[in-house]
């Protein structure tokens, strides 16, 4: 059911340094998000697609996400050239289809695929733990990072817990239809995993109480920072840089 | 699988899966940042409230919500996935915001729905009407007779549909000719906002008989060993 299937793996990608690969992720999407010229956005999805095969991600996962992304941005190349005024391409009545509609369309998909691609690429192919570690470094607020970790943690025990009473609903003959009973059972199933986490949450508490937490969370992992994060750090700041002045330099180059 | 017709779980590739969450690429650069801003300051409250004391409770119910949300429910002849923001909301109050932002942190890894740029406006869309939803209507469900029923339902329905037009808006700040997408995306909203209605109606009615303290926004049992099990209630020492 929830898998974070990128994560495992052993290429390039895979082996930097988590802190590296979130801030690298964080300024390309920013950068790509804020940019409008065509040239910046085709230099995007270039450096996107060159990350992700230095990933060598399983092309069987990336697809579909990809077109889930693209599910989304189809519904922008559908209404846009409608509602965008500009030169028209063609025209019935009060309906005319414009060439800007699909120029903004066109930008939209640009955008969308090469953020997603980078996000693959970069913040995907670490591990939780690892970005939570990364976070942590990173000094993002301790508690944010804790409530991360934990709920990562918990993921699984209460996936397991969903899928024990789904087995009891069906040994029962449950079949979903559109009805009030479906509804009150889904309601019920959940209220259940509800109150369910809750005992197990204050036994959690219990324990880690009786361990002396203290609102930090301590790791074994010890990330290296290597010659290959350097180098690749250089590359990425550099592949940024690159966008922001494709895109913010005074001549007009789209 | 339980015979529905889109089993729970699976990689989400349609729209209906996708409405609550704005894609990377879309929104303008002043969009990104008010969401961000304000998630900003919406999760540093809720970090606020939440103790380190109950930070593991936090984590197991934010689980709990990644889990749900997961969920397919058949309407008609598709299915939807329910956000459960209402009830995150009732249950954690203000703590709905790290909460959501975490599970969307989550999301994002696991699935890539949504990323970085769209984490603030994303988390705001869905925790936001969650708070709302929990101070306009935690009040109604502590009452008797039809309140809470009504109350319980409105928390569902209205957080999503107050989530729909918070989607709208943001793409209508966007850009105004985003706003025949915003309308398509608002009215999308409405058959989920009434399954979720009715689920939230029955999940709140269900934890307000079975344990109640879990409906305080609180996100914690008045004494410690009040619940543990369940079933089997320790007396606590005054």
């Amino acid at each position: 059911m929830i898998r974070e299937e990128f994560s495992f793996g052993a290429s390039v990608m895979h082996r930097l340094d988590p802190r590296l690969k979130l801030l690298a992720a964080t300024g390309f999407s920013i950068v790509v998000a804020l940019s409008t010229r065509w040239m910046a956005l085709a230099g995007a999805l270039i450096f996107a697609s060159v990350l992700l095969m230095f990933a060598r991600l399983p092309v069987k996962s990336v697809g579909p996400r990809l077109f889930a992304v693209n599910a989304f941005v189809g519904l922008f190349w559908v209404m846009l050239p409608l509602s965008v005024s500009g030169s028209p391409l063609y025209s019935a009545g009060p309906v005319s289809v414009s060439l800007e509609g699909f120029a903004l369309a066109g930008r939209l998909t640009l955008k969308s695929n090469s953020i997603v691609m980078a996000f693959m690429a970069l913040a995907a192919t670490s591990s939780i733990g690892a970005l939570g570690a990364a976070m942590n470094r990173l000094r993002f607020p301790e508690k944010l990072t804790l409530l991360f970790l934990l709920t990562y943690r918990y993921l699984f025990v209460i996936q397991e817990e969903y899928e024990r009473l789904k087995r009891a609903a069906l040994m029962r003959g449950f079949k979903p239809k559109t009805d009030l009973h479906t509804y009150r059972t889904y309601a019920y199933w959940i209220a259940v995993l509800f109150v369910r986490a809750s005992a197990r949450a204050q036994r959690v508490q219990d324990a880690m109480t009786c361990r002396g937490f203290s609102g930090k969370f301590h790791t074994l992992r010890e990330d290296e920072w290597t010659f290959r994060d350097s180098a690749w750090s250089v590359v990425l700041t550099a592949m940024v840089l690159v966008l922001v002045m494709v895109e913010w330099s005074p001549v007009s180059c789209s | 699988m339980l015979g529905n017709p889109a089993g729970e779980g699976r990689l989400p590739n349609t729209l209906t899966d996708k409405e609550m969450h704005i894609a990377e690429g879309i929104l303008s650069g002043p969009v990104l940042a008010a969401g961000a801003v304000l998630t900003l300051a919406g999760t540093g409250i809720g970090l606020k409230k939440l103790d380190t004391e109950k930070i593991a409770r936090a984590g197991v119910l934010s689980a709990c919500f990644f889990v749900a949300s997961l969920i397919h429910v058949p309407i008609g002849p598709s299915s939807v996935h329910l956000i459960f923001n209402g009830a995150v909301g009732m249950i954690l109050g203000w703590g709905a915001f790290p909460v959501i932002l975490v599970a969307l942190m989550l999301q994002a890894v696991f699935f890539q729905y949504g990323g970085i740029t769209t984490l603030g406006v994303n988390t705001f869309i869905m925790a936001f009407p969650a708070v709302c939803c929990y101070l306009l209507f935690h009040g109604l469900i502590k009452k008797r007779e039809i309140w809470p029923l009504i109350g319980a339902f409105a928390t569902g329905a209205v957080s999503v549909f107050f989530s729909g037009l918070l989607v709208g808006a943001a793409l209508f700040f966007t850009k105004e000719a985003f706003l025949n997408v915003a309308a398509l995306v608002v009215a999308a909203h409405i058959p989920v906002m009434i399954v979720e209605g009715i689920v939230t109606l029955f999940l709140v009615m269900f934890l307000k008989r079975v344990q109640p303290e879990m409906l305080t926004g609180e996100n914690a049992p008045r004494t410690p060993h009040e619940r543990i099990g369940g079933a089997e209630k320790e007396v606590s020492n005054p």
